[in-house]
């Protein structure tokens, strides 16, 4: 018989070869993706915190989701994927929208001549947009909808798309993307839009009204109901009548909310039985895009693959200057899209994802974040030319993608606070010192790695009416030396103290020390960022108190203009500066429009808002770029915001994907992105070669720990009782 | 006996209720129904029509507890409170905020989380009560201090720490094992190597330590030296025993656990991506999701009450003397 220690080892030998047979046959041991199917080019990527919530067009408004939707969908509109300053293309639709402007009467006009009291869009869907294949349009032998149940017993087996052994597809009518606006209006589907595209859209209120009191059971065909701004001209063309001028509803056409929704796909997932296994149009788009879905387990992963039915769309032959030298137009003219399939894994973590990325198995560091500002610090370090890739990068021919995103965050004065507020001379001199005192560069490079730009004006780079140079600094804050802005002296932020009446930061007429009031919400900042802040004061004796609450306390406070100074941020919806100079129009303060405005500096300028209601409904050129310059000159001078960046991410992408450049406005960009897969599997194979001895050493430990014991144990079963 | 569990199960009413009543009012203490409709429909645009909107739809147009405007009983049925949390007890958990179908997930994330958890808690123990018992053997030598020196460093160490290192060591420098994920179809035991050699060796420590006290206690009963006396050998001293005799402490602490595996862990799950209830939960807090939160508050008091009765229900297996009534 064998001793126990001889049993055990050879059992725990016996455990170690089995696993080590068993992780030998797939690959690296560490591989934690499934096998992809052959001869399919697999992009690999991940969702990041938490998976999408809503892939209906219609609810859907967070960047995450988008991701996915823009893939399956496509809306009339879209952008270029190359060029820069953003330029907007017709996607779904045949050319861009033809704009006839009407009278109250409903006449065509010349705008010049006559004021406008409508707009109307005609749109031309594009003659060889087909729908992905999918049951809701498939039919029996009579032409009837296979997939129709009147009973929820019916459809039992059916858990998920894969399921139905049947599908059809069918082109993309006008109808569909009329039928997809009505969507929006009815407010039993909660769309986010429906409030804002209400006050746009002729009839969108009085149609949601309507539905508002219907008696539904099952799907409800919105095809019965009319709507006032919305007209079906033929098969491919359709109307949709705005209430007067607004240019920027091109852009609204190129997301995401105006996808095409065919009635029949609305009516299948309204079978009886389907939403309580999770058939609805919430998890299972369907589409006209490139992609189409054919995995949604929220718990792991999204799997889409090419639809096959996808329209002829080609990569394109121009770019911005530097393009062609980048290589972003080697795949010019070439059939989209360039992958097969993209697996969107869900990761939580951010040690996983890192370590996933440096081990091959993630194309990118990330898809709507860049994941290195402030996660991946390792990865970087600042060198003389800003930031670079550590030594421990340098060698994996990763390739950086440094993308200023559309947005801004800020930390804004609230205009009515009795302190820091106000339009007087004192009050401008006052915002001014203190803006002057913190050190926006500084701070972002301490606090973000130099990832962020300090922003002299509230439009972002990319969008027009953003100016570089000398032109485009803020003179109130920085002066032009040497060719660059050079934030002004703490000397001169004293000086501006005293002129608005607090010498050394204490207030004149009392002596008491200024004290200024920044509600931060508790999560986004750090106590070493705290104590940044209290000595960028305290170098203009200016006292900073605190005080966090989390998101919905903070919203609360802007709602009631209980603040004093507050944090927030804007990310782009389209690229038009009146996306980000609506966020100091004064009907947008929450306090005036008594509602979730944008303006929490609840900053009121007659001057800002006239220009801000021309400036609206101009078509972009030199006069409306004048116009722009005039309001941004007036927010620099009245000193609305204590300091604001634009957010700048690093992304990074593994050797083997192409066609990397960012877009800060469109998602709809997987269709360019091109995989080399064989090398993809060489640098898998190099780079996971498992680490064998630990479990050699693992194995020793255990021996040592067992051992000792052993050897006592039988010292002390063979000693006598003396002993 | 029968008696004794229906009573015990009816007991579990009222515990319920309480429970539910509690994770009511925390919840709503801290987030209002404007709240929730807020995070759902996003920062942009948000008007308090589609705020309004959102309520109605999802059934947070109503009082939270009492409903003045109501007649008779309708007073208090008439309330988010009734709505949301009675129809509990019918186990109708109805829809996430995001419109996903909780029975649905609860009954495909239950699996991910029993193949971590059942794993860890049966290699867990298994290894506790031999180190334990090994550490008894020679108790009062230096190898006993050394052990319980060992124990209370182990202790002492973050749970996080065992995780972000066993991470780095074992899936990041040694490149053995995947460091999160879980495929159901295929190889999934090479997901659940690391979460649950985390787990085990995260819980030696406490468990180890725990059982040699019970041990200890016993090691120096009558039974124990007369059976040393006539001459059983140490082994079976300590596993024919010592063990059976541990027993009644030792199921007190691990059959309440049993039904609780199916919920899984928030920490382990959350950090080696397994999509199983502890994520689930941990999602649902992250994202203010009230329906879920209350369901698996419920579905987690009634598997701790159910742990509670066959808590009971093995004492009467392991000791022949104890009577249910």
């Amino acid at each position: 018989m064998l001793p126990p220690l001889a049993a055990s080892t050879r059992a725990a030998a016996l455990l170690f070869c089995s696993l080590l047979l068993a992780a030998c046959t797939d690959g690296p041991w560490n591989n934690p993706n499934p096998p992809a199917p052959a001869g399919l080019v697999t992009y690999q990527s991940m969702i990041s915190p938490a998976p999408p919530k809503h892939l209906d067009p219609a609810i859907s408004y967070a960047s995450d989701e988008s991701l996915i939707l823009m893939q399956i969908y496509e809306p009339p509109m879209g952008y270029h994927f190359l060029k820069r300053p953003y330029e907007l293309i017709p996607l779904g639709a045949e050319d861009f929208p033809e704009i006839t402007f009407l009278n109250a009467r409903g006449e065509a006009i010349d705008p010049d001549q006559e004021e406008v009291a409508f707009s109307r869009y005609r749109l031309t869907v594009k003659a060889d947009a087909r729908y992905q294949p999918h049951p809701a349009f498939a039919v029996d032998d009579s032409g009837a909808p296979r997939y129709l149940f009147s009973d929820p017993q019916q459809g039992r087996s059916f858990r998920q798309i894969s399921d139905f052994p049947h599908s059809g597809s069918r082109a993309v009518h006008a109808n569909d993307y009329v039928y997809a606006i009505k969507r929006l209006a009815d407010p039993f589907n909660g769309s986010p839009m429906l409030g804002f595209m209400a006050q746009y859209i002729v009839g969108m209120e009085e149609f949601s009204a309507r539905l508002q009191d219907v008696e539904r059971e099952g799907w409800l065909n919105l095809d019965q109901y009319p709507m006032e701004g919305l007209a079906v001209v033929d098969e491919r063309r359709f109307d949709i009548t705005i209430k007067g001028r607004y240019p920027q509803f091109s852009y609204w056409l190129a997301m995401h909310f105006f996808s095409p929704i065919p009635p029949e796909v609305d009516r299948f997932f309204h079978n009886p039985g389907f939403i309580d296994r999770n058939l609805t149009l919430d998890w299972w788009p369907v589409g006209s895009g490139p992609f189409m879905m054919v995995k949604n387990d929220p718990n792991s992963e999204i799997v889409l693959e090419r639809n096959p039915n996808f329209r002829a769309d080609y990569y394109p032959s121009e770019g911005a200057p530097g393009d062609a030298e980048a290589g972003l137009l080697d795949d010019a003219g070439k059939r989209l899209p360039l992958v097969d399939r993209a697996v969107f894994r869900l990761e939580k973590e951010v040690l996983s994802l890192w370590t996933k990325f440096l081990q091959g198995y993630y194309d990118r560091s990330g898809e709507t974040h860049g994941n290195t500002n402030r996660v991946f610090d390792q990865a970087f370090v600042v060198g003389p030319d800003g930031v670079e890739l550590s030594a421990d990068m340098a060698g994996r021919d990763i390739g950086v993608e440094p993308d200023v995103k559309p947005g801004i965050y800020y930390y804004g004065f609230n205009m009515r606070d009795p302190v820091v507020g106000g339009y007087s001379e004192e009050k401008r001199k006052l915002r001014q010192a203190l803006q002057i005192a913190f050190d926006t560069e500084e701070y972002l490079n301490i606090f973000y790695k130099g990832n962020g730009i300090a922003a002299h004006m509230p439009i972002p780079p990319g969008i027009p009416g953003f100016v570089e140079g000398e032109a485009g600094i803020n003179p109130y804050v920085y002066d032009w030396v040497d060719g660059e802005a050079r934030r002004k002296s703490i000397e001169h932020a004293q000086q501006l103290l005293v002129e608005a009446g607090y010498p050394n930061g204490r207030d004149a007429r009392t002596g008491e020390p200024l004290k200024i009031f920044i509600d931060v919400q508790s999560q986004a900042i750090s106590n070493t960022s705290m104590n940044w802040i209290d000595r960028a004061f305290a170098r203009i004796g200016v006292q900073v108190e605190y005080r966090p609450a989390d998101w919905n306390r903070t919203r609360e406070k802007l709602l009631t203009g209980n603040t004093q100074i507050y944090s927030h941020g804007w990310l782009a919806d389209y690229p038009d500066p009146e996306n980000f100079l609506f966020l100091l129009f004064g009907p947008e303060s929450p306090l005036i429009c008594k509602c979730d405005g944008a303006n929490n500096s609840n900053y009121e300028s007659a001057e800002y808002d006239e220009l801000f209601r021309r400036m609206r409904v101009m078509p972009p050129g030199a006069e409306r770029e004048a116009i722009v310059a005039e309001m941004v000159d007036l927010l620099r001078k009245d000193a609305v915001w204590l300091y604001a960046f634009y957010p700048k991410n690093i992304y990074l992408n593994n050797s083997w994907v192409y066609n990397n450049k960012r877009h800060g406005i469109s998602k709809n960009t997987l269709k360019y992105v091109r995989i080399d897969e064989a090398l993809r599997e060489q640098k898998r194979a190099e780079w996971n070669q498992p680490v064998i001895w630990p479990l050699y050493a693992a194995a020793l430990l255990v021996i040592a720990l067992l051992l000792p014991g052993i050897i006592a144990y039988r010292r002390r079963l063979r000693a006598t009782a003396r002993h | 006996m029968f008696a004794y569990i229906v009573r015990r199960l009816l007991y579990a009413i009222p515990i319920l209720i309480g429970v539910n009543l509690l994770t009511f009012t925390l919840f709503f203490v801290v987030n209002s129904p404007d709240d929730m409709a807020v995070s759902q429909l996003g920062d942009k645009y948000v008007t308090p029509e589609a705020i309004e909107n959102w309520k109605q739809k999802n059934g947070y147009d109503k009082p939270l507890f009492l409903n003045p405007d109501a007649a008779g009983l309708t007073r208090l049925t008439d309330t988010i409170f009734f709505d949301k949390s009675v129809r509990l007890f019918a186990f109708d958990f109805g829809r996430s905020e995001s419109g996903r179908d909780i029975t649905s997930d609860v009954a495909t994330r239950m699996w991910p989380s029993l193949a971590v958890a059942l794993p860890t808690f049966i290699v867990g123990i298994g290894v506790n009560i031999c180190v334990a018992l090994m550490v008894v053997m020679f108790h009062g030598t230096r190898l006993d201090r050394g052990a319980v020196f060992l124990f209370v460093a182990l202790m002492s160490i973050s749970y996080l720490f065992y995780i972000i290192g066993g991470q780095f060591l074992v899936a990041k420098t040694w490149r053995l094992v995947p460091i999160s994920g879980f495929h159901a179809e295929g190889q999934v035991w090479k997901f659940l190597i690391l979460p649950v050699l985390v787990g085990v060796v995260a819980g030696i420590g406490a468990g180890a330590r725990w059982y040699r006290t019970l041990f200890l206690e016993e090691a120096n009963q009558d039974y124990v030296r007369t059976a040393r006396a006539k001459g059983c050998s140490e082994l079976t001293i300590l596993f024919r025993h010592i063990l059976p005799n541990a027993l009644i402490p030792i199921l007190t602490g691990v059959v309440v656990l049993i039904p609780s595996l199916f919920m899984g862990s928030l920490l382990i799950e959350s950090f080696f991506g397994i999509p199983g209830l502890g994520s689930y939960m941990l999602d649902a807090i992250n994202s203010q999701d009230f329906a879920i939160v209350r369901s698996m508050v419920f579905i987690g008091s009634i598997l701790y009450i159910l742990g509670l009765i066959l808590t009971d229900i093995s004492y009467t297996w392991a000791d022949p003397r104890v009577r249910l009534s």
